[in-house]
């Protein structure tokens, strides 16, 4: 499951492992001992919470993460995504586990080594945004570059240049307090992609953003981590949202990790109940590539037959949204593999079939 | 019977068998002991008090009356607005009118030397005490002790290691006035949200850039509350202070007591009430005045300033 190279940049090859956590927990409160012993003994988060008062927010997550990859995680509200998170770069101290960025042990780090690390490497955006009410928009946005040392005239142009980027160029020298929600959380990303970090750790950074701009924003993340190969941790309740930009999707359930996979893994085979219910609404078009629409195996004989009327070929790898107009033309056309061979065919009915099957009578 | 009863009673009581004499203990121990030991570092404690209050009560005295006055209602306008402007203008012309210039000017340069002190004590005692919670819990019993003694009963052990005169009424003032600038800033950088601090780390700054760049900013309106209560705190110990050899408007009040001379005594308060009216509408609109306190609440600013009771005064 881990290790897996990254779906949407198999072109570039798999990348360096860059985040390595293992066997991560987190307890708040008194009884932290006794609470893990209850917790490896299999009990669950509410029943902690009854008998030692400790609450285990995050319950033995194991995972990694490569260099250039989204990786989304996802779950309910208090399902412990913001404390795995947190404990990623420190804010946050483990109670448990192994936590190596490129190889560095993160739980030994001394809080000087650390700082360094948030300076140079890993950079965050706060779920609440956390922007300075006593400094201007500009101001927040030079803030961590104010901190790396940058004199006043660089740093000012290099965070206009992001506000830019985020559509708030008119907004550097009013107050946060002046600004909507969805432009603070703006102004908070801003100030974390004006350090180009190698490692981002987003926490909900587009959920106060309307639709459009919210749109606007993903596709801009994801061409900022094709050009920079930036390692991102990504974190939202949107699963939507989780299966467009993530390489990989962890679906988090009390602690725990319910699944962790590709997008389409987790749509065409949901680990359980709570992750197939998050599946039943989304959009599939988007998820699923052509690939996943085959439903016979691929016959030589056919496809040379359906090549020689002129049908066309198509990556395997494209979603079936984007495809969906040329198959929709009622021709089947030939799905080819990452290496170019011809996989199957696909109909314009095999292609509603994907979009509207069931996981149930998909396993079935 | 009764009688032998009545013996009984009065022989549980200790004082029947004689008197615990912790009164001379004490005196034996401040004076044999506390006075002789402490009366050195004592003494260099007064001289940084002393040099500043000769400074601030001679250049007071030397600048001419409405070159004062000038100053003071271009403050009160700047910071205060209109109201305040006017006000001090006519207050100011009247403490001269009824003859206490002088007076005012002596208690000025006292409690303002008294405020500085206890800022450059108190703000670096509240911040340690907001970042560390084992140093906040021995500052807080101190703090609660300077409180709670009442100012008459430090009086004498200040006479007996500074003697009298203004330098120990200054140092009566700061211990007085102290405690709730200490608290106030304690309390302001503990309340910036955790969130905010949090950022800071995040973005890789050092405990000392956390406390320059958030939380002294965000702090700054409660720090300035308790730098006003200071202020009022100080304003009300000007009498107290005359009993130990203060001047000023203190001793007019003081002394008008002694000859029960009432009209005396009244403009001696009189100067001080309007002398506290003055400052403390003028330090509580210089907190508000503070940009991360006006971002906060815009349109409340005014009104807060004008619904706000006098405090102490
Ligand atoms: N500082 C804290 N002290 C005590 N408990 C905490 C603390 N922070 C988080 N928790 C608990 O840990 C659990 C996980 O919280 P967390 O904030 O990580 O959830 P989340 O998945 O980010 O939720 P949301 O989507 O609402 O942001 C919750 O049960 C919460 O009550
Ligand atoms: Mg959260």
């Amino acid at each position: 499951m881990h290790g897996a190279p990254a779906a949407r940049s198999a072109g570039d090859g798999p990348g360096a492992r860059r985040i390595e956590v293992r066997g991560l927990s987190k307890t708040f409160g008194a009884g932290s001992a006794e609470a893990l012993a209850l917790a490896r003994a299999g009990a669950t988060k509410a029943e902690i919470l009854e008998r030692t008062g400790a609450v285990l927010a995050v319950n033995d997550v194991s995972f990694s993460v490569d260099a250039g990859e989204i990786f989304v995680v996802m779950g309910l509200s208090g399902s412990g995504k913001s404390t795995l998170v947190r404990c990623l770069n420190r804010l946050q101290e483990p109670t448990q586990g192994a936590i190596e960025i490129d190889g560095e042990d993160i739980v030994a780090a001394s809080q000087e080594r650390l700082r360094a690390l948030r300076l140079e490497k890993i950079t965050m955006v706060f779920q609440h945004f956390a922007l300075l009410p006593h400094r201007t928009v500009a101001e927040n946005v030079e803030y961590g570059l104010k901190m790396r040392g940058l004199a006043k005239p660089e740093r000012r142009a290099r965070a206009l240049k992001t506000l830019a980027g985020v559509g708030l160029a008119d907004w550097a020298d009013r107050y946060p307090s002046d600004l909507s929600g969805g432009m603070q959380q703006r102004v908070g990303l801003a100030r974390a992609l004006a350090l180009d970090p190698e490692i981002l750790l987003m926490d909900e950074p587009f959920s106060a953003l309307d639709p459009l701009i919210r749109r606007d924003m993903q596709a801009e993340l994801v061409e900022l981590q094709r050009h920079y190969r930036t390692t991102i941790i990504f974190i939202t309740h949107d699963l939507n949202e989780a299966l467009t930009l993530g390489s990989r999707v962890a679906v988090m359930k009390d602690g725990r990790f319910a699944q962790v996979g590709r997008p389409a893994d987790i749509v065409l085979d949901p680990a359980d109940d709570y992750v197939a219910a998050f599946t039943r609404d989304i959009d599939r078009g988007r998820v699923l590539p052509l690939r996943a629409a085959i439903r016979q195996p691929a016959d030589a004989a056919a496809i040379a037959a359906l090549m020689a009327e002129g049908a066309e070929a198509v990556d395997g790898g494209r979603l079936l949204h984007e495809v969906f107009a040329t198959v929709g033309a009622s021709r089947p056309v030939v799905v080819l593999d990452a290496a170019g061979r011809p996989e199957g065919v696909v109909r314009a009915a095999d292609v509603t079939a994907a979009l509207c099957a069931a996981p149930q009578r998909e396993r079935a | 019977m009764t009688m032998a009863f009545e013996t009984l009673t009065d022989a549980l009581r200790p004082s029947y068998w004689g008197t615990l004499p912790l009164d001379a203990w004490i005196q034996s121990a401040v004076r044999d002991w506390l006075v002789p030991t402490l009366r050195p570092f004592f003494r260099a404690l007064q001289w940084p008090i002393a040099r500043v209050l000769d400074g601030l009560q001679g250049l007071l005295l030397a600048v001419p009356f409405a070159v004062i006055v000038a100053l003071a209602v271009a403050a009160a306008w700047r910071w205060g607005g209109r109201g305040v402007a006017l006000f001090t203008l006519v207050s100011l012309v009247l403490l001269d009118w009824i003859g206490i210039w002088r007076e005012t000017m002596v208690t000025l340069a006292m409690i303002v030397t008294a405020v500085v002190f206890c800022i450059v004590v108190g703000i670096p005692l509240g911040i340690a005490a907001a970042r560390s919670d084992r140093t906040a819990a021995l500052i807080r019993p101190v703090l609660d002790v300077m409180q709670t003694i009442p100012s008459f009963v430090y009086l004498v052990p200040i006479v007996m290691l500074f003697g009298v005169g203004m330098v120990p009424a200054v140092i009566a003032t700061i211990i007085f006035a102290l405690p709730p600038l200490v608290r106030l800033t304690d309390l302001g950088i503990r309340q910036v949200q955790g969130e905010l601090v949090e950022a800071g780390h995040a973005f890789g700054s050092t405990r000392r850039q956390i406390l320059w760049e958030i939380q002294l900013p965000l702090a700054l309106r409660t720090i300035m509350t308790g730098v006003n209560q200071t202020l009022m705190l100080a304003l009300s110990m000007a009498v107290i202070g005359a009993l130990i050899g203060a001047g000023g408007l203190g001793l007019t009040v003081y002394t008008g007591l002694g000859r029960l001379d009432i009209g005396y005594a009244g403009i001696g308060g009189l100067g001080i009430v309007l002398m506290a009216i003055i400052l403390d509408r003028v330090t509580q609109a210089l907190g508000n005045a503070d940009p991360a306190a006006r971002r906060r609440s815009p349109s409340r600013r005014r009104k807060d300033a004008a619904a706000e009771p006098l405090s102490q005064a």
